[in-house]
């Protein structure tokens, strides 16, 4: 049975929390010995799991900088997970003081690590819901107050995407998310690439079982599969790429391998 | 380049070295040359530290802590950093001086370096442990306050539902009512607190605890059902009843939601329309439409006899227009109160169908068939007067009694039998019954059929017109004919006056196909009159209805002067019966024709209540003879008696002016006799049967007896 709108869900932190474990990987320390159990498991399948979650976040530093120098400085970070060090809040307040900033996440223990870190911040907020009700999200009341929906907006869908199952079409509300922005907005995502993982394929299978045993199953798009988000938007150069070699700040040689394991794109709402 | 500039580039180059051994172990999103960068001031105080011994200790923790700030957080990259150090920081950073001194230095550095990397880790590991617990502790109470939230919002829907509401466990205790249930029930004394298999109700329908029984065993998800409960004051309680079964989170039965929606009210209305749809709003018998019901069902029943009495009241009209409405309706009370005395064994029925209409149904009668005991008790509960008013009124009713066994005959033709043989009961002088017949039955609807087929058949032209001759008696020649109509009908063949004439006066068609029959018996006249046998009078036969019809008159003259006809040549025949009490009103148009000099013969004279006196009042020049008094004149000799009376309606005839025609003249014998009485025209089969206008002048001249 659906669960009712008003019948909140529990909160049971014995089960691993995928923030929690990706917080791991990043060397944080907001995380429980289930969560380090799942980490540890899923980087005995694939050793530079890490590394692929550090150039995320390195590919959301980047996006969020040129975002700002577009003159775009309101973000709508959906599965904004932990905000540990080089979180979308701190990276576009470096780069413009004045920026908005709302977190969404489907996780309310980060949700309210999240609170906690924004607190007293009245250009930041963060709530919970989830990305396959979009219009939740666009007209959840924190995020009308601290966002002018009316100018452009760049959402982000960083590492959450592989989340979520064609079953959910997460297809159609990326669309709605998109058709709820004002134009110039800028989409910004990745999706991990199983095929570009540099492990075999024990490896990946391994892993992908470890998130499934923590109800968050990881689900396998091709490149064109991926590209179909951005079908709303206009993509912005280089397009879709591999991780690092979006508008790279370094030399893209220097990246560890496990870098190149997934996709990163940036549209600009018409 | 300065030495300044040169220990600038110096301390950057082991920056540079620093990132480079660390970058591939942090977990940074920066770029190592932004790493370098904040590596850049740890190298220049860890620099300065080397020459200046009081900042060794404050200049290595720095280092330490700011490298964990720098997300330097695996331990592998302290390992790195303090190799870095040891290996490239005299080399690079140190100063001239005393080498030995610098590397003393640095090592100690190094001491103070990894201690300020501990505590800045164990500070940072607790600080963030700390606030993961606390976010767990937020969103937990957030869960609870949103639980405690909706827990608040169910209550205020379960105890504000317009609906009862029960949660009972599956063995039928009952958890949770809320107040509307409790009220439904009649308030707390209502065992509403007791187990939900002990609400049984004797209307329950028989499937209702089987379908309980399925859903308590998970069978079934839920079911709905209309059900009575007793309230505690012992009334009862009707209910639109939903039961549901909830499971539990692994899918097995737990509990099962009752909810209630009192629909006492509306089934009470419901009720009392159906009572008020179904049941005479006089009497309070059923009415019309429920004993048509009744009716179809007992006789379409596969097996079994029915008998059914349709009673018409004798008379009721004469109360009604004598002591009014309300009279009139109280005794179809007291009519309706004895009917109903009448009928009180099972399967007895008694209806008002309206009116003064009344039915009453038996199913499987125990009489013998032909035979209705019930008919008889009802006349028999009929006999004592009816007081209304202070007054005893004789009230008697006429029916008819249609029994028989089912499933032969519809409802409609059922009643259709009954009501024909109750008017042949009210023919026979009524207060009597009589049982339907099939034969009777047939003749009604026959004459029913042709009565409906009337009007189309004058349209359709399925009338025509025979002539009698009307020959006379002295000189045996054809002097006039009688215009007789006849229907050509397409199923009965050709049909005589006495079948649809009456129908005809009934239904008032009478006076547009007297008018056609006057027209075309005019116009043949008319065309006799330019034939070698020269002129012909004709004899048209006019109805009772025809005559108090204003048109008459007009509509003649219209029809003799249309046709060039002249008034004398025209008889209109009337029977006396039609102008039996005639005032001078409707004697009036008769003599307006008369003295155009349109004959008026006075048709079967001597049949009716022959007021001889009134003879001289009506403008009548003809009389005929009915065929009664001459039946005797067949024979030779003729019966004396009929010769007597014959002799005396001739002189008395003759004596006020008027001729006499005789009918049914069938012999030889006869035309002797009537002539030698001084009779002056006749008709009869003797002479011809009537037939088309151009056998007219053909004469018989047979005996049409033998």
């Amino acid at each position: 049975m659906e669960r009712p709108a008003w019948a909140p869900r529990g909160i049971d932190i014995t089960v691993p929390s995928v923030s929690r474990i990706h917080d791991y990987y990043l060397g944080g320390s907001h995380n429980f010995e289930v969560d380090r159990e799942a980490a540890r498991q899923a980087v005995g399948f694939l050793p530079g799991l890490p590394k692929f979650v550090q150039a995320d976040r390195a590919f959301t530093r980047r996006a969020v900088r040129w975002a700002v120098g577009q003159g775009v400085t309101q973000f709508l970070d959906i599965g904004s997970g932990i905000p540990t060090h080089g979180n979308v809040h701190e990276t576009a307040r470096a780069a413009d003081p004045g920026a908005r900033v709302v977190l969404v996440d489907h996780d309310p223990v980060a949700v309210a690590h999240s609170r906690t870190v924004l607190a007293g911040d009245e250009r930041a907020g963060a709530f919970a819901a989830d990305l396959r009700r979009p219009r939740e999200i666009l007209e959840h009341q924190v995020t009308t107050e601290v966002l002018d929906l009316t100018r452009p907006v760049a959402v982000l869908l960083v590492g959450v995407l592989h989340f979520v199952d064609d079953a959910d079409d997460p297809y159609a509300a990326v669309a709605q998310l998109v058709e709820g922005l004002a134009p110039g907005s800028l989409l910004i995502l990745t999706h991990a690439a199983f095929d570009a993982v540099p492990a075999g394929e024990e490896g990946v299978r391994g892993a992908v079982e470890v998130y499934r045993s923590v109800r968050a199953p990881l689900v396998e798009r091709s490149r064109e599969g991926i590209a179909r988000f951005l079908d709303s938007v206009e993509l912005v150069d280089p397009g879709l790429v591999p991780l690092p070699r979006w508008r790279p700040e370094s030399d893209v040689d220097d990246e560890h391998p496990y870098a190149f394991s997934g996709f990163g794109g940036v549209g600009r709402a018409a | 380049m300065s030495a300044r500039a040169e220990a600038e580039d110096r301390l950057r180059r082991f920056a540079a070295i620093w990132s480079r051994a660390v970058y591939p172990v942090t977990t940074t999103s920066r770029t190592r040359a932004e790493l370098e960068e904040q590596l850049l001031p740890l190298a220049g105080r860890l620099s300065e530290a080397l020459t200046d011994r009081t900042l060794e200790s404050e200049a290595g923790q720095y280092a330490g802590a700011a490298l964990v700030d720098a997300h330097c957080t695996d331990p592998e990259a302290l390992s790195r950093s303090l190799d870095v150090v040891d290996s490239y920081l005299v080399l690079y950073c140190g100063a001239d001086g005393d080498r030995e001194e610098q590397r003393a230095r640095c090592a100690r550095l190094q001491h103070r370096m990894a201690a300020g990397y501990a505590r800045a880790l164990r500070d940072r590991t607790l600080a963030e442990q700390e606030s993961v617990a606390c976010a767990a502790l937020d969103a937990r109470s957030a869960v609870a306050e949103a639980l405690h939230d909706s827990e608040v919002r169910f209550r205020a829907v379960f105890q504000g539902a317009a609906i009862g509401i029960a949660i009972a466990s599956l063995d039928g205790r009952v958890l949770e009512a809320n107040d509307t249930l409790v009220r439904m029930f009649g308030g707390l004394g209502h065992p509403v607190r007791r187990n939900l298999t002990e609400w049984v109700h004797p209307d329950d329908a028989p499937h209702v605890w089987n379908l309980y029984g399925e859903l308590v065993r998970g069978e079934r998800e839920s079911y709905r059902v209309e059900k009575p409960f007793f309230r505690s004051d012992g009334t009862v309680l009707w209910t639109n009843l939903t039961v549901s079964l909830l499971r539990d989170a692994d899918g097995e039965p737990q509990y099962q939601l009752a909810l209630l929606e009192d629909t006492t009210e509306r089934r009470l209305l419901h009720l009392r329309l159906r009572y008020e749809a179904t049941h005479d709003a006089l009497t309070g018998l059923p009415n019309r439409t429920l004993f048509f019901e009744r009716l179809e069902k007992a006789v379409t029943r596969p097996e079994g006899r029915f008998s059914l009495c349709y009673l018409d009241l004798d008379g009721f009209k004469t109360v009604n227009d004598s002591l009014g409405h309300a009279a009139g309706d109280r005794l179809l009370v007291e009519v309706a109160d004895r009917l109903q005395s009448c009928a009180t064994a099972p399967g007895e029925m008694v209806a008002r169908l309206g009116g003064d209409e009344f039915v009453a149904l038996t199913t499987d009668p125990r009489d013998e068939p032909g035979h209705s005991e019930l008919a008889g008790r009802i006349l028999q509960a009929l006999e004592a007067p009816i007081s209304i008013d202070g007054r005893e009124l004789l009230v008697r009713g006429s029916i008819g009694v249609v029994d028989g066994p089912t499933g032969e005959r519809g409802p409609a033709e059922v009643l259709r039998s009954a009501d024909i043989t109750m008017y042949r009961a009210k023919s026979a002088g009524g207060n009597r019954f009589e049982l339907a017949d099939p034969e009777s039955d047939a003749r009604a609807i026959t004459r029913h059929a042709l009565t409906t087929a009337l009007p189309a058949a004058l349209e359709r032209g399925e009338f025509f017109i025979e002539y009698q001759p009307l020959v006379h008696l002295g000189d045996g020649s054809v002097r006039g004919a009688e215009a007789l109509v006849r229907w050509a009908h397409p199923q009965h063949g050709v049909l005589g006056p006495d079948r649809f004439i009456p129908l005809a006066e009934h239904t008032g068609l009478i006076v547009p196909l007297g008018r056609w029959v006057l027209e075309g018996a005019v116009r043949q006249a008319r065309r006799w009159q330019g034939t070698d046998n020269g002129p012909v009078r004709i004899n048209v036969n006019v109805s009772p209805m025809q005559l108090h019809h204003p048109g008459l008159v007009a509509d003649t003259v219209d029809i003799l002067e249309r046709e060039g006809l002249e008034p004398g040549a025209l008889c209109l025949e009337l029977t006396e019966s039609a102008l039996i009490g005639a005032d001078d009103d409707l004697l009036k148009p008769l003599r307006r024709l008369a003295e155009m000099g349109v004959d008026i013969a006075l048709d079967d004279f001597g049949t009716g209540y022959s007021n001889l006196a009134n003879l001289r009042r009506l403008p009548v020049s003809v009389l005929k003879l009915d065929r009664s008094f001459t039946r005797g004149m067949q024979q030779y000799p003729a019966d004396p008696v009929d010769r007597k009376i014959v002799e005396g309606i001739v002189g008395l005839a003759h004596s006020l002016d008027l001729s006499v025609t005789v009918e049914g003249v069938e012999t030889g014998a006869q035309a002797d006799a009537l002539r030698e009485l001084g009779c002056d025209t006749a008709q009869g089969w003797f002479y011809a049967r009537p037939g088309p206008p151009d056998r007219l002048h053909t004469l018989d001249l047979v005996d049409a007896v033998g």
